[in-house]
């Protein structure tokens, strides 16, 4: 067995030793947090102090702090208090996202859009970055939620949130960001975005699956979308996941203690990558923000003409390298990556993009292990294509 | 990396066989005077296939391939070539994707749209070299499937329409072949067909 390279990172990370032990220190707590007695409160104070901890990681009062099952649910929620709203007769009816928005939005929006609510997208870039001009003309007084993400899953591009929150607020409506994929790798303050929702998830940075937070502020109109018991102040119902809760706020802790050299060494990576890739392979497109004012760091994400994103991740994974692609073939729909056919790319080169993504327990070596690999790969499919690229 | 559970590959082990080591690919260089080319799909689609043919009294001789697609694609076209060299013509004309998913012991449902196009190059390359011959095609037709039995609308029947680009939607279909307004039960298989045939030759 050959060297292993997990560069996958965005599209889950594995638990940090430091969250594991955490968690372990804590499996006596197995209390329902719910209960009076004094292993219920012991139970419930760690739930405290997690929140408290992923409230400082976004710089947010802990009272807007809900644990949800993840950032799928948070959003979900989000969409679910408007539809309501909506329903209850508010002369605000329209909700406006963009197009490069993760599935847990883009699909829920779809969702409502079939059952006949208003919404629109708002259409991003080149490089995938939002049009802060067509959002403008989009947003008007009859819109109740604006939603943008902060960094895009697929291409890396950070989105100008605070700008997008502005123009949200100057017509009253309020504004949500998905969060999660920028949490851990670049700073995400609430106050300094101007968000009314924000969603995350644990295992992005290290901390345990099924587990996310949505923050509501206080100010925001907020509703029950899992309805029971009358756990986080009767806004999300069951009984809470104690050790994963402690897990998320392991992690936040983590996350504020690394973030700049975090980033520093995931950008190195991935610029190391991308200069290496750019030198060894002909016909390579980069996808998604150039700088790393605009883009995540640990993400790379290139278009290799001629050959099919598909068969490249598989021969990688033989080499035991593992990366996620854009191409239809891998996700069983006809359609390759929405997120790259938004900023414009052809549909083949949307078909042969591989998405690298680094993350903390990535090192140097991986991306030589990488760039020794790959070339003769791409090489091989291209022999085989039908499109000859020389 | 500590767990209890290991996955099988996410293929059988004939088709990782046949990516891996794709038989008579159709090599940069190579001295390869093909009787007849067939080449099917299109690059935006994610899968195009080139089958070249050599034609011996009546039966492929040699065949080549080249593929731009996924795992499915390459090894169902490699597993075609395998089959289909030494079959007579009409053999070859009449393979259909069942015979070549079987042959590799089976595709995930999602992926069987990727087998077709291997027998469809093949085909192609068949009618090219009668063509290019000067011979009577009697091949072409026989392998149809009557998919509307009211009007009598085959598949190759939407193929050639989406092909020569006179069909891109259901109502263009329906206008020119009248499917589907009798009795109205085909309207699925229909539909199945037809976005095969738009994902096949582009939207």
């Amino acid at each position: 067995m050959g060297r292993y390279v997990y560069l996958d990172n965005n599209g889950t990370t594995a638990m940090a030793a430091e969250v594991i032990d955490f968690i372990h220190q804590n499996d006596g707590l197995y209390g329902n947090a719910s209960s009076m007695h004094s292993l219920g409160r012991d139970a419930a104070a760690g739930i405290d102090w997690a929140r408290g901890m992923v409230a400082r990681l976004v710089d947010a009062p802990a009272e807007g702090i809900y644990f949800t099952s993840g950032a799928t649910e948070s959003n979900n929620t989000v969409f679910a208090i408007f539809r309501d709203l909506i329903d209850e007769g508010s002369c605000r009816d329209r909700i406006v996202l963009s197009t490069v928005e993760h599935p847990a939005s883009i699909e829920t929006a779809k969702y409502l859009i079939g059952k006949g609510y208003r919404v629109d997208f708002a259409p991003v870039d080149h490089e995938g970055r939002l049009d802060l001009a067509r959002l403008a003309e989009l947003v008007g007084d009859d819109v109740c939620l604006v939603s943008v993400m902060v960094g895009n899953n697929e291409s890396g591009t950070i989105q100008p949130v605070k700008e997008a929150a502005a123009i949200a607020h100057s017509h009253g409506a309020f504004f949500h960001t998905d969060a999660t994929q920028a949490i851990g790798k670049i700073p995400v303050s609430v106050k300094d975005i101007g968000a009314d929702y924000l969603s995350l998830s644990g295992h992005k940075f290290y901390g345990p699956k099924g587990i996310g937070v949505l923050y509501a502020s206080p100010s925001a109109p907020m509703g029950p979308y899992i309805h029971g018991g009358h756990q986080e102040k009767g806004m999300r119902a069951g009984t809470y996941n104690n050790q994963a809760i402690y897990g998320i706020g392991k992690a936040a802790e983590l996350a504020m203690a690394n973030l700049q050299d975090e980033h520093d060494r995931l950008w190195a990576m991935r610029e190391k990558l991308r200069k290496g890739i750019l030198e060894r392979i002909p016909d390579v497109i980069v996808n998604g923000a150039a700088d790393a004012e605009h883009c995540l760091p640990g993400t790379l994400n290139v278009s290799f003409s001629g050959a099919e994103g598909e068969s490249i991740l598989l021969y990688l994974d033989m080499e035991g390298i593992e990366v996620s692609t854009g191409s239809a073939c891998a996700t069983g729909s006809l359609e390759p990556s929405y997120v790259l056919l938004a900023a414009g790319l052809d549909v083949e080169l949307a078909h042969g993009s591989i998405r690298f993504s680094f993350g903390r327990y990535n090192t140097m070596e991986d991306v030589d292990y990488v760039l020794e690999k790959l070339p003769p790969i791409i090489e091989k499919i291209r022999d085989m294509s039908t499109r000859k690229v020389r | 990396m500590a767990s209890s559970f290991m996955a099988q590959w996410v293929y059988t082990d004939v088709v990782k066989d046949h990516f891996m080591n794709p038989r008579n690919l159709w090599k940069e260089g190579e001295e390869f005077e093909a009787d007849g080319i067939g080449e099917v799909g299109s690059l935006a689609c994610g899968d195009q296939m080139r089958v070249g043919i050599k034609v011996r009294d009546g039966r492929i001789a040699d065949l080549r391939w080249l593929t731009y697609g996924c795992a499915s694609a390459i090894a169902s076209t490699s597993m075609m070539s395998e089959m289909a060299i030494g079959m007579t013509l009409e053999e070859a004309y009449h393979l259909t994707p069942q015979m070549i998913t079987e042959a590799l012991g089976g595709l995930p449902e999602h992926k069987f749209h990727c087998s077709v196009l291997g027998d469809k190059a093949l085909r192609a390359a068949i009618d090219d070299y009668l063509e290019k011959n000067g011979i009577e095609n009697r091949l072409k037709g026989t392998t149809a499937r009557m998919i509307c039995e009211c009007k009598g609308v085959t598949d190759h029947m939407i193929e050639e329409l989406v092909k020569s680009g006179k069909v891109h939607d259901f109502e263009g279909l329906q206008a020119l072949t009248g499917c589907c307004t009798v009795c109205g039960k085909c309207r699925d298989k229909i539909m199945e067909e037809l976005n095969e045939q738009l994902h096949i030759y582009g939207k």
